[in-house]
């Protein structure tokens, strides 16, 4: 008999709109199943109905949830709280807001077992030395403010798996973590789940992360299961199109790939949809996609997919394989660099978080500076553009110098120089239309108004791909990648020299990064220089021509990113790159062309 | 939605990880923290004896005028300038007043010539059993009804005690309290004496039917406000992850109110009540007038209307005193519970 | 080689666009109907003077005379026709109030944003200002200076706006610190637009949101700082009419002329209530719309 079996299991919004649509699957003791899907695709929701619950607003109309052979969902309120005590376990998103910050940790580990405290200390002891953390009464004692992100994490696994549950949900548990603590999370989780025979399911957004962690893999798109299988058959030979489409748009750390975005934009969760929920994005799409939705059918490669043309998909596909990209060739030797900086320092608080940091930027070329967090990068980024108060050192535009305060920098430094930032939720003024938002800068640089100004945004606009007509919408009215693409568009705007982009594709699904990644890369091969701020390997081995490696402040190795990411020389970089997940992908050399 | 949601964890991914806090730090900062509030306090308190001193005394000429009447001859006003020391300079006279509001002598009252401090000590013991037992209403009830409303947001309990809350809020002091009057102790019932007279020398406490109408105004006042702020800080704690999670786990009803929301839920209204403490010395003003209550509102009123000008000075200062003192609180109990 | 790119097609938007504040405001019946309360109010008040059948101030009958000889609702504690006091009172609260609430939203708005845009030194002083005159509650402010100065009306529009100001500016403070850390804001830093730009094109119209909500409860408080004023003796003087004053003119007849206490009283309420719709109507739908709860 399964341990789980999910069947039919549908939430719909107070309003009737269906966010997950007749979700099933099975799962034996000690199996683990990835649930993976973009923003907005319904999979926490999915996670939370696991266990009876919904949020507000939301209400579980369907289904059955069978845990070690009772249906959650048709249990009474006493009852359902019992099954949650005895059956599931569940470790949430974000441990620093999930545990009570007024309750110490000993109290919160065994609230929830049946018994008494004392009866269930001995276990959770040995649960906390299994997840690695103290188990004495003094850290019992503490309150979860007193521990840091990790640790937090680990007690939030350490509550789920202590009671022994037949279940465990986790809801992206780590989302919020650096790669190398990720990394040792999800090598524990796995080792929990087989050592206990307790089935999991671990909802991601990211690829990799399922691919490590899961036996199981299914993708989830606008509320529907649209691919389910073993992880070999999602990942290595995806039968939907949307899997693989997700999946090109995956960057690498190994190679370097030119990513392909998904068109479109996905739909807000619980949108109607007469036929495919992905036929209006898909390459595939005919007319018979939008008349009816299709049903999961068994794929030729073992899986299921919910696609009525998965035969002509997997014949169709023209080539998995994508050849690596050449470096751009296109430095002008013996050039002035575009920016040097040499030996800068700067301080939080009297607290000194950068160290003698000194790299170039050639004409025409990506560097790359990659970093986790509490690495200074973010800092970096700020005193480049001069918006840091506190940092001392010496920069150089094009030879001349370069004031370090803003204040203290011409206008036409302020336009040879623009910075990006990181949330595109907030880089446009939502007061104002597209076309105003680009218009300002020109404006302020060029004096231009009126026509000239409409003509030139325009041709801003649509260098980043944003048709003209968007151009009177506001920034709310669009998505996380298009706003970023305009927050370009306006930087473009001012003609610079230097494009400062400080982590602009971490806020968005990677099939949108995978566009706004492309975007950048064309930019550059008109000649635009770039400082390219980022946590993620991968996206630097797709973009940059040099990478700077940030630690703890101090720059641990600086180089080509071909030389620096194949054969890192500072361990640190080592232990970077071997704790970064990748999506297994077929080879280049072996794998077949099918069809 | 969930891209909100994205970006913010993306936005939390990047920014260090929060270093544990250490005890005897904390200790530190809140030492600190008192004997910073300390010195702005007697900033604070200096500030408000200067504007009440130049609201009152810096005007010469025009003292004698009011306290004299328009038809006071030269001479009379002469001998009042030189009797109250209003000839002589500006600071003198500043620091001369200033001194003695230190030493607890408030000078005397020019309407009964009695000295300020006797006249008001009763004063104050009335205004104060008036403010505590209403305090003591409030607290309780606020926390009350802010819970059940919190617990029953959106439905019937919720919504008719919003509507309540919006119009007692939105209704001046005396507007309530004279329709308390007409229904109880003029027009419709005649119950509860229209004006609460309490004889010199009495308690308070030994005339209850006296109390009942100012304490109803001052408690549904307070209650609604109070309440208010009880209610939207449950409510954010009712929809915290960390009761999500606790209800996940599977404990009881009365385990998740008491022992996950109930304290971080109480924690932001507790400088709110000090807040509401201050508010109702200001207010006290318009109930004591409206039911004639021999408290220092009223003294305050008719101070003002015979031209008692160290009686004015001297309960505006304490007023001040008091609603600085309870702000104040207020700060610090707020500081406190962010640092927590 | 790579895949085939899937054929271009037009993006689509399923969002509503978001209509402006004003319309999203209206949507909520409860603000309508504040705002609905607060103009006919304000009509009633600006009209009644007007419409009085008798001078507001003529001794007409006996004190509390009952209903009759053309008196509809009889004579005030002077003998005065309520009904001409009711329709004349209003006028003077009207404009005293709309004054005070411009004033003291103008001057509060400007130190807090000032003070979020500047920052350091200066906010830090501002905001000790502030503090100060937060610890001094405006009704016990506003009595030592006019039984100094004396109740003129003007020197009461400009107390009650001392009051408002501290405390609004506190608020929009507040809310301006958040957008200037925001990206759009710190971008035109980096570009070197001026304050000027960033505070009137940046920063004030993300913050209309609260300042919208700020009015309404403003609009309350004044009505009710200036009415409550009135009652204590301090505001509008006899012999003229006020709704404030007549509630204290005529509370010692309250068991046989409850009329000439019960109406001012009602009117002054459904002003403030008016107002007080209003702003937590707008807050809400804000909430809603914005995700900010309130």
């Amino acid at each position: 008999m399964n341990a789980v079996e999910v069947t039919g299991l549908t939430v719909a919004l107070d309003d009737g709109s269906v966010i997950v649509d007749d979700v099933s699957f099975a799962l034996e003791s000690g199996q683990v199943m990835g649930l993976v899907g973009e923003s907005g695709s319904g999979k926490s929701t999915v996670a939370l109905a696991l266990l009876g619950f919904a949020k507000r607003g939301a209400n579980i109309v369907g289904g059955k949830v069978v845990v070690g052979g009772v249906d959650l969902l048709a249990l009474g309120r006493n009852e359902l709280r019992e099954a949650r005590k005895k059956l599931i376990g569940f470790v949430p998103q974000d441990p620093a807001t999930a545990l009570n910050p007024a309750m110490r940790i000993g109290t919160q580990l065994t609230e929830g077992m049946l018994g008494g405290r004392k009866e269930n200390l001995p276990r959770i002891r040995e649960v906390l030395k299994a997840v690695g953390l103290p188990s004495d009464d003094a850290f019992l004692r503490r309150h979860p403010q007193e521990l840091s992100g990790g640790q937090q994490q680990r007690v939030a696994i350490a509550m789920a798996v202590s009671k022994g549950p037949k279940l465990i949900v986790f809801d992206e548990p780590t989302t919020g973590l650096d790669v190398s603590t990720q990394a040792r999370v999800l090598e524990m989780v796995g080792r929990l789940c087989s050592d206990n025979g307790m089935a999991a399911v671990f909802v991601s957004h990211d690829l990799a992360v399922v691919g490590a962690v899961g036996d199981l893999v299914t993708v989830m798109y606008a509320g529907q299961v649209l691919e389910t299988g073993t992880r070999d058959e999602v990942l290595l030979t995806a039968a939907h199109p949307y899997s693989i489409a997700l999946l090109e748009s995956v960057p690498s750390t190994r190679q370097r790939l030119p990513l392909v975005p998904i068109p479109g934009r996905s739909p807000a969760a619980g949108a109607k949809f007469e036929g495919c929920v992905f036929a209006d994005r898909c390459a595939y799409a005919e007319d018979r996609c939008r008349e009816a939705v299709p049903a999961l059918v068994t794929a030729p490669t073992g899986g299921a997919a919910r696609c009525v043309r998965v035969e002509h998909v997997r014949q169709n596909q023209t080539c998995q394989v994508k050849e690596p990209l050449r470096r751009i060739e296109s430095r002008e030797e013996g050039r002035a660099s575009v920016l040097s900086v040499r030996n800068l320092n700067a301080s939080y608080d009297r607290t000194q978080v950068l160290f003698d940091l000194s790299f170039d930027v050639a004409p025409g070329e990506c560097v790359g500076i990659v970093g986790e967090s509490g690495s200074g990068k973010t800092t970096m980024s700020r005193c480049l553009i001069g918006l840091h108060e506190s940092q001392t050192g010496v920069m150089e535009m094009d030879g001349k110098p370069l004031p370090l305060r803003l204040r203290d920098r011409s206008k036409a430094i302020k336009q040879q120089m623009q910075y990006v930032f990181q949330n595109p939720y907030g880089s446009l003024n939502p007061r104002e239309t597209v076309a105003t938002s680009v218009m300002v800068p020109l404006k302020h640089f060029y004096g231009d108004r009126g026509k000239a100004a409409r003509a030139k945004a325009q041709e801003a606009l649509e260098r980043v791909e944003i048709p003209w007509r968007l151009a009177d919408r506001y920034p709310a009215e669009l998505s996380g990648g298009q706003r970023q693409r305009v927050a370009i568009a306006r930087a473009l705007a001012c003609d610079p020299k230097l494009l400062i982009c400080d982590e602009v594709t971490s806020g968005l699904d990677v099939s949108v990064q995978a566009s706004v990644v492309e975007l950048l890369r064309s930019l550059q091969n008109d000649g635009l220089s770039m400082v390219f701020i980022t946590h993620d390997l991968a996206v630097v081995r797709s973009i940059g021509d040099r990478v700077v490696v940030l630690s703890q402040g101090r720059v641990v190795e600086s180089g080509e990113v071909e030389s620096v990411l194949s054969a890192p020389e500072h361990a640190y970089t080592r232990g970077l790159l071997a704790d970064t997940l990748e999506v297994d992908r077929p080879d280049a050399e072996t794998s077949e062309v099918p069809g | 939605m969930a891209t909100e949601m994205t970006t913010k964890q993306a936005i939390d991914a990047v920014e260090p990880v929060k270093a544990p806090s250490r005890r005897r730090n904390r200790r530190a900062t809140i030492a600190w923290l008192i004997v910073q509030r300390g010195l702005m306090g007697v900033v604070t308190l200096w500030c408000i004896s200067v504007i009440v001193f130049v609201a009152t005394q810096a005007m010469p000429g025009d003292v004698a005028h009011i306290i004299l009447g328009a038809g006071a001859t030269a001479d009379q006003i002469a001998q009042l300038n030189k009797n109250m020391g209003l000839d002589e300079p500006l600071l003198t006279q500043y620091w001369d007043w200033l001194g003695n509001v230190l030493t607890g002598n408030m000078g005397n009252s020019l309407v009964s010539g009695q000295p300020v401090s006797e006249l008001l000590s009763e004063r104050i013991f009335n205004s104060a059993t008036l403010t505590v037992i209403a305090m003591i209403l409030i607290l309780p009830l606020s926390l009350l009804v802010g819970l059940l409303a919190a617990v029953f947001r959106d439905r019937f309990f919720d919504r008719s005690y919003l509507g309540t809350s919006l119009v007692v809020t939105a209704t001046p002091d005396f507007v309530l309290g004279s329709l308390v009057i007409a229904v109880f102790g003029t027009v419709v019932f005649k119950v509860l004496p229209p004006v609460s007279l309490i004889p010199p020398g009495d308690a308070p406490w030994q005339h209850p039917k006296q109390l009942i109408m100012p304490l109803a105004v001052m408690t549904l006042v307070g209650v609604t406000y109070l309440s208010r702020l009880v209610r939207v800080s449950f409510i954010d704690v009712l929809e915290s992850e960390y009761v999500q999670l606790a209800t996940i786990k599977g404990l009881s009803t009365r385990r998740i109110l008491f022992r996950h929301a109930l304290p971080n839920a109480l924690a932001p209204s507790i400088p709110a009540a000090s807040i509401m403490a201050a508010y109702t010395i200001a207010g006290s003003v318009v109930i004591e007038y409206l039911f004639g209550y021999p408290g220092i509102g009223s003294a305050l009123v008719d101070a003002v209307a015979g031209h008692d000008l160290p009686m004015v000075q001297a309960i505006i200062m304490l007023m001040a005193a008091a609603f600085f003192c309870f702000n104040q609180l207020a700060d610090v109990l707020g500081t406190l519970n962010k640092s927590r | 080689m790579i895949r085939t790119r899937p054929r271009e097609q037009g993006e689509q938007e399923v969002q509503a666009p978001p209509k402006n504040l004003t319309r999203r405001v209206l949507t909520s019946r409860q603000t309508r109907l504040g705002l609905i309360m607060l103009l006919t109010m304000i009509v009633f008040a600006i009209v009644g003077p007007f419409l009085a059948p008798h001078s507001p101030t003529a001794v007409m009958a006996k004190p509390y005379a009952p209903p009759g000889d053309g008196l509809l609702l009889g004579a005030d504690s002077l003998g005065r026709d309520i009904v001409s006091r009711i329709l004349s009172g209003g006028a003077n609260l009207t404009w005293m109030a709309i004054a005070a609430t411009a004033l003291g939203v103008a001057l509060g708005t400007t130190i807090g944003l000032v003070a979020a845009f500047a920052g350091g030194i200066v906010d830090m002083l501002l905001m000790r200002v502030v503090d100060v005159l937060l610890t001094f509650p405006t009704i016990i402010m506003a009595i030592l200076f006019i039984s100094m100065v004396g109740p003129s009306r003007w020197i009461l529009v400009v107390l009650v706006a001392i009051g408002l100001t501290p405390g609004m500016a506190r608020v929009m403070r507040g809310s301006a610190r958040p957008v200037m850390r925001r990206e759009h804001v710190m971008w035109a830093r980096t570009v070197g637009l001026s304050s000027r730009h960033i505070l009137m094109r940046e920063v004030l119209p993300s913050v209309t949101s609260p300042l919208m909500v700020e009015i309404g409860l403003r609009l309350m408080w004044s009505v009710v700082g200036l009415a409550s004023l009135s009652f204590l003796g301090f505001g509008v003087q006899p012999p003229a009419s006020d709704w404030g004053l007549m509630v204290s003119e005529n509370k010692d007849g309250l068991a046989i002329q409850p009329l000439a206490v019960f109406i001012p009283a009602v009117c002054v309420a459904l002003f403030t209530i008016g107002g007080n719709l209003f702003a937590e109507g707008a807050a809400r739908v804000i909430g809603r719309t914005e995700g900010t709860r309130s």
